[in-house]
């Protein structure tokens, strides 16, 4: 269950600030516990940006993103009221998608 | 002032002026940079969710906590801590005050509350995401912990007499790491926290996310890490002894504006 | 596909470009490339992306600190001034799995992005810009520190 995102975008003139905030532990798979066992890979690998319903970025990440990503982006060509949704999915096949209106 | 050896070879590291000078300043822009795009954000929401929670056997929320602006008033309480409560007749940090609310207005026992005060990554605690939230809402204000009342005088001297005191197994106080300006750790600087300048940043940016750990931490968090450190036994949470040089602390940096939640190493 | 004539391969894709409109087809390319992500060397990482070779441009920019305090979260500022990039990749050369990430951007996305990564140990970071079929770089030497006493 993928905990939701926090999407800033700020509108100046018609180029938009994203900046994108999302909970995931981005695990390598290469670190041990506590008890000395190996903690499973568990990172996001692919994300889109989509304005309108349309994909106007899409990125792949891996394990070496850090936890809990932070992304900024810049979009152009956007105004007020333009609805902005980010997307992932992570190696485990977990999905995560917020939804945001241009302000 | 005798140290251990090892840390008299790190005291020694002297680099070239013009070297340490870029360093210093490569350092702030990474501070800088890691500040603009900081999970931190995250953990306050969390808190807010939290805030309005109904929990414990009475099964409301900490919505009516007077955190010493009133009930429920949340903008700007962070930074007027800590403070005197007359109705705990106490002086209190905020996770102190936090404690309170928690057992009186909640009805929640206090030992199972404070069981696990400092989270993990994948878990934080209540205290974590409740700071975080509540320094938040502090932003832009100037930090004014109390220092009129009486028990607020006390906690202050007790502060800072307990951040000079050399005690445990390598006879360490505060001041053996944070009492001189100008000293480092590896490429920690070490801020001389008993003096206003150098209390000002620190303080107005804890809570603090730590990268390192991918973890919130709170004053009360560093006071027991800190203790750790230097090999002290553990001290309880939300005592007197911790607030006292929480208070130290806050009022050393009296009149900075609060910029927190921090994000740091 | 290796039996394949590379010229009808060639015109295999030329034709798919052309029926995806010439634009970016985005779904299509951008499934995760588990080869690229899995290299353990940057030059196995970039020949996987198709990156032949590249060409070092100031038109590429990295606004990255020189020094970590910690390499857990390093961050990293990306801008591509090259007109018409398509895409950008970000390579760690002494991460484990030296590629880190790879954006592709479509009309109505500055090829921009901040992204904070983990840098294993003290490395250069490259970044690859594709516009034009080619292939435009930049380099930075990022340094991680360890501060403090480890609390």
């Amino acid at each position: 269950m993928a905990e939701p995102m926090k999407i800033r975008a700020t509108l100046k003139g018609d180029l938009c600030d994203v900046r994108v905030l999302m909970v995931h532990p981005m695990e390598t798979g290469l670190r041990k516990d506590t008890n000395g066992a190996v903690v499973p890979a568990h990172f996001i690998q692919e994300m889109t940006v989509k304005v309108n319903g349309r994909t106007v970025i899409e990125g792949q990440i891996s394990q070496a993103v850090s936890r809990n990503p932070v992304f900024s982006f810049r979009l152009n060509g956007v105004k007020a009221g333009d609805k902005l949704e980010i997307a992932w999915l992570d190696n485990k096949g977990e999905r995560s998608q917020t939804e945001t209106a241009i302000a | 002032m005798r140290l251990p050896a090892v840390f008299l070879l790190v005291f020694l590291f002297a680099a070239p002026g013009a070297f340490a000078q870029d360093s210093k300043k490569e350092i702030e822009k990474y501070q800088r940079m890691i500040a603009d795009s900081s999970p931190a954000e995250l953990f306050e929401l969390q808190g807010e969710e939290l805030w309005k929670k109904p929990q414990g056997p009475r099964k409301v929320s900490l919505e009516r906590c007077d955190l010493g602006l009133g009930a429920g008033v949340l903008k700007g309480a962070y930074a007027q801590l800590p403070r005197y409560f007359k109705d705990a007749d106490r002086v209190m940090d905020l996770e102190t005050r936090l404690l309170f609310c928690m057992t009186t207005l909640q009805g929640r026992d206090r030992a199972e509350t404070t069981r696990t005060v400092f989270g993990t990554a994948d878990k934080p605690s209540e205290m974590e995401v409740l700071s975080a939230y509540i320094a938040g809402l502090s932003r832009g204000v100037k930090l004014a912990a109390g220092t009129t009342q009486p028990k607020e005088k006390q906690a202050y001297a007790l502060g800072k007499q307990l951040f000079f005191h050399r005690a445990g197994p390598w006879d360490f106080s505060c001041a053996s790491c944070h009492g001189e300006a100008g000293k480092r750790i590896r490429m920690q600087e070490l801020p001389a926290l008993g003096k206003p300048e150098y209390a000002r940043p620190v303080v107005a940016t804890w809570p603090a996310y730590r990268v390192s750990t991918s973890e919130m931490r709170t004053m009360q968090w560093r006071m027991n890490d800190c203790y750790r450190q230097m090999r002290y036994p553990e001290p309880e949470f939300a005592s007197d002894a911790t607030v006292a040089i929480i208070t130290f602390l806050s009022v050393n940096a009296r009149g900075e504006p609060y910029r927190g939640p921090g994000t740091k190493r | 596909m290796s039996s394949m004539n590379p010229l009808r391969r060639l015109s295999l894709q030329a034709a798919a470009a052309l029926v995806a409109g010439l634009a970016l087809p985005l779904r299509a390319l951008a499934a995760w490339n588990k080869e690229a992500f899995q290299a353990k060397s940057a030059a196995d990482a970039l020949k996987s992306l198709g990156v032949a070779s590249s060409a070092e441009s100031k038109d590429v920019v990295i606004e990255a600190p020189q020094i970590a305090e910690n390499g857990a979260v390093v961050p990293i500022e990306i801008t591509s001034n090259v007109p018409n990039t398509k895409s950008i990749a970000l390579v760690i050369e002494k991460n484990p799995f030296p590629l880190a990430a790879k954006f592709d951007f479509a009309e109505g996305a500055a090829p921009y992005v901040k992204v904070n990564v983990k840098v294993g140990e003290s490395s250069f970071v490259r970044v690859l810009a594709e516009a034009g079929g080619k292939f435009y770089s930049a380099s930075k030497e990022i340094k991680v520190t360890i501060g403090g006493c480890g609390g």
